[in-house]
């Protein structure tokens, strides 16, 4: 025998599945459910918008790749999720350039510039939308479409409530826009008129509202539409190991616990129940926290930097809600994390195993 | 009642199904034997005989060099024709005494002490540095020394290691079911020896029958117990072997398992040891598998020590494809070697054959932080940030995450999505850091 073998060190086994494209991919099949679920209350131009976003993100990436004469990565799947994600924060109203656009910053700007995956600091899809939000501000927070959805047994919501619900002395900024833009609206009648203000939130904060928001027959941007259906998505990556329960399950606790002890009007712990429940599902938490405080390249590595990188990411989305100049602050929040996960892989390094104390 | 276990580790396809169900064989004697002078943890062995000297079975070849060391015996009956360098399977070189065999297994004179079970702790652990018994699992530390704790260190416990955690290997699995009782035997020696008041056999769970049948048999012993333990990489490796049956921990930082007073042995040492003990037989052979999707005859094999790999290839058929790599041990820990004219040692637990496909790596992508590695690594630390410290030359970075509590599993470059070769890395980081760590050492004496 004469034939030369293959000497390498050891492990000599891999774990077939987990490569990075087989990653990638799960993460797009986990976002499926989210589109389909704004296609049905949106309608299709949802689906476009999305297309647009991947198609830019591909070709940026390509483009740059040729340029920097390095393997081209696009059947890897990573430009694949960021285009969608861009997609996903924007409302369905959006032209159809703002996610092509977003996708472009996202990719040059947000990623290859630091050298491509794996060494971008801040999530490229979160980057996009705040480079567009600074942009045009008019065209990603206003124009909330009214979701019609495709069944007659489901009304016309507006925020999720019933349109005839709605007291007649709400202002017409209550009726406009998201659920969390409604409750800023809410809380800010607190001094002139407490009464309506109260009503208003506890319009918002119930079981009715609520179920509308969790299935997703909200005006919001395309990928919070549906609470249900993220989740649907985030259980099957967490099965597949993909996402770690420690960052959404921190970062959702965490702004269940403040919002639930801030979130009243009459001092701490004033609020009902349903008010924290409101907030969990309403806005972008819940993708933020599955979808993108999630990203692998952009959070903590270890056990306890994961927990308090969600724990801060909570803290301050919820400041946001609050007392911020915003109604939702996810994308902030995630941001803001983003540049504090050297310092957290750094302070929270595991304790080896049997440890000696010193 | 769950399964016994530790945490962190992966969960890997244990592919023991081609060997499983061989019993083991005797392999014919090989035309000649290559042994090793290094096969243990510690100094080499010295050869007491000249090129040209006739040798019979068992007899002495060469000495310990050392407390730390073992002897080495003939393991067939001919001429020593050679003493020379010579592939060693831990993919290096080493010097070996080549014996060629006359055809013929005289066996120098083997004892049989019916009162064996009654001898002083010291004259058993003589006998057992006089068989030259070193760890069968694959590290191959001196037994007799792992049995010489110092005396403020009592051992209360000895654990047997039956787990074979590395996926393939099948060799531990069928020396349980075929000599229940000489690993039962070597187990009451072992704790006699250090004055144990219990002895655990750890099994993992893949193989019941071995835990029904070490049941079966320990029926009326009271103070030894079968742990059932979860099947999951790497439940053999020692200090998770440890926790799962006791739940100690062993100190990082070179912690040994006598300081939570236990010793570990593998079930194959064990059954070396009691006939060690009794016949005062040398340890000239041992049980390997020989596995692999593309081995035409899969066996557990009882081999001379020395006999080259071809050669147990050989007796299992060959293969039926190309070989594009050769694993000597396990597939986590193994080497891959270069060529298959390599002798068995006796930490020669496998012998692995991969086809091109199985030998393949893909392309290493840049570290994606998933934190996988962290979350499945058994010693707790952060094998990514340890890499891109070591990646780096931030040789501090790499020892704040725990370079050197490494064990190399290898369940890091298992799991790792951007297949990045983790255990190589490590390597590098675990030769510097060990370096300047020793400096430092040496600058604080002065």
């Amino acid at each position: 025998m004469n034939q030369k073998y293959i000497v390498s060190a050891a492990p000599h086994l891999k774990e077939k599945q987990m490569t990075v494209s087989s990653v990638m991919w799960q993460v797009v099949l986990a976002l499926m459910p989210a589109l389909a679920m704004a296609v049905f209350f949106y309608g299709f131009k949802s689906l476009a918008l999305t297309v647009y976003g991947v198609f830019a993100a591909i070709v940026t990436e390509y483009a740059i790749q040729k340029l920097r004469k390095i393997p081209v990565s696009i059947s890897d799947g990573s430009a694949v999720v960021t285009g969608i994600l861009v997609a996903f924060n924007l409302n369905v109203a959006s032209p159809w350039w703002l996610p092509v656009i977003g996708s472009v910053f996202a990719i040059a700007i947000g990623k290859q510039i630091f050298g491509g995956l794996g060494h971008n600091l801040f999530n490229p899809a979160l980057l996009g939308r705040a480079f567009l939000l600074a942009s045009w501000p008019s065209l990603v927070t206003a124009n909330w479409t009214a979701t019609k959805p495709a069944f007659s047994f489901m009304f016309n919501s507006i925020n999720g409530l019933n349109p005839a619900s709605i007291p007649a002395a709400a202002p017409a900024a209550f009726t406009g826009a998201t659920p969390l833009a409604a409750m800023k609206t809410a809380r800010e009648l607190s001094d002139s008129n407490p009464e309506l203000a109260q009503q208003l939130v506890d319009r918002l904060a119930s079981v009715d509202t609520i179920s509308n928001i969790f299935l997703g027959n909200i005006g919001g941007v395309i990928g919070e539409v549906s609470a249900l259906a993220l989740l649907i998505g985030a259980a099957f990556l967490a099965y597949r190991y993909i996402i770690s329960w420690r960052i959404p399950i921190s970062y959702i606790f965490t702004v269940f616990i403040l919002t639930y002890a801030f979130g009243g009007m009459h001092g701490l712990f004033s609020a009902s129940i349903l008010l924290p429940v409101f907030h969990i599902f309403s806005g972008g938490l819940i993708l933020g926290a599955f979808f993108m405080a999630t990203d692998m390249v952009t959070s903590p590595v270890t056990r306890k930097g994961m927990l308090i990188f969600g724990i801060g990411a909570g803290i301050l989305t919820t400041v946001i809600r609050l007392w911020g100049g915003y109604p939702e602050g996810v994308s902030y929040s995630i941001l803001l994390m983003n540049c504090c996960v050297p310092l957290i892989d750094k302070w929270s390094a595991p304790k080896p195993f049997g440890e000696v104390k010193k | 009642m769950g399964l016994k276990t530790f945490p962190g580790g992966v969960h890997s396809h244990d592919n023991k199904g081609y060997s499983r169900n061989a019993a083991i064989e005797t392999m014919p004697l090989p035309p000649k034997v290559y042994v090793h002078l290094s096969q243990h943890i510690g100094a080499p062995a010295k050869p007491v005989v000249k090129v040209g000297e006739e040798v019979l079975t068992g007899q002495l070849i060469a000495e310990p060099g050392g407390f730390v060391s073992i002897p080495m015996h003939a393991p067939i009956t001919g001429k020593v024709s050679r003493i020379d360098s010579f592939a060693h399977p831990a993919g290096t070189t080493g010097t070996v005494i080549e014996i060629t065999g006359n055809g013929e297994d005289n066996w120098v004179e083997l004892t049989d002490d019916q009162n064996y079970e009654n001898l002083p702790a010291d004259e058993m652990k003589k006998r057992i540095a006089g068989a030259g018994i070193c760890g069968m699992g694959g590290a191959g530390f001196p037994t007799h020394v792992k049995l010489s704790p110092p005396a403020d260190k009592p051992i209360d416990t000895v654990i047997l290691n039956g787990v074979e955690c590395e996926p393939y290997l099948t060799a531990d699995y069928r020396v349980i079911l075929e000599q229940t009782d000489d690993v039962i035997k070597g187990l009451k020696l072992l704790m006699k020896i250090v004055g144990a008041k219990q002895g655990i056999i750890g099994i993992e769970a893949n193989k019941p029958d071995c835990i029904k049948k070490m049941r079966q048999a320990l029926a009326k012993e009271k103070n030894i117990r079968v742990d059932a333990l979860k099947l999951k990489y790497p439940q053999g490796a020692e200090k998770q072997l440890i926790y799962a049956c006791t739940k100690r921990k062993v100190p990082n930082k070179g912690g040994l398992p006598m300081a939570v007073g236990v010793v570990v042995q593998n079930v194959g040492t064990a059954v070396a040891v009691y006939e060690a003990i009794r016949y005062q037989k040398p340890l000239i052979e041992r049980v390997i598998t020989v596995s692999g999707k593309i081995v035409k005859n899969p066996k557990n094999l009882k081999a001379r020590i020395g006999t080259l790999y071809s050669e147990l290839l050989e007796y299992c058929g060959g293969t039926t494809e190309d070989v594009y790599k050769v694993i000597s041990g396990g597939p986590m820990m193994g080497f891959a070697i270069s060529t298959l004219d390599t002798p068995m040692t006796k930490g020669s637990s496998g012998l692995l054959l991969f086809n091109k496909k199985e030998a393949e790596k893909d392309r290493e992508y840049t570290c994606l932080r998933c934190g996988l590695c962290v979350e499945v690594c058994p010693m707790n630390i952060a094998p990514s940030l340890i890499v891109s410290g070591v990646r780096y030359n931030d040789w501090e970075q790499a020892e704040k995450y725990g370079v050197m509590d490494c064990m190399k599993c290898g369940s890091c470059a298992y799991i790792c999505p951007a297949q990045i070769k983790l255990i190589q890395w490590i390597d590098i980081g675990k030769l510097e850091v060990g370096k300047r760590m020793r400096n430092r050492q040496q600058s604080a004496k002065a």
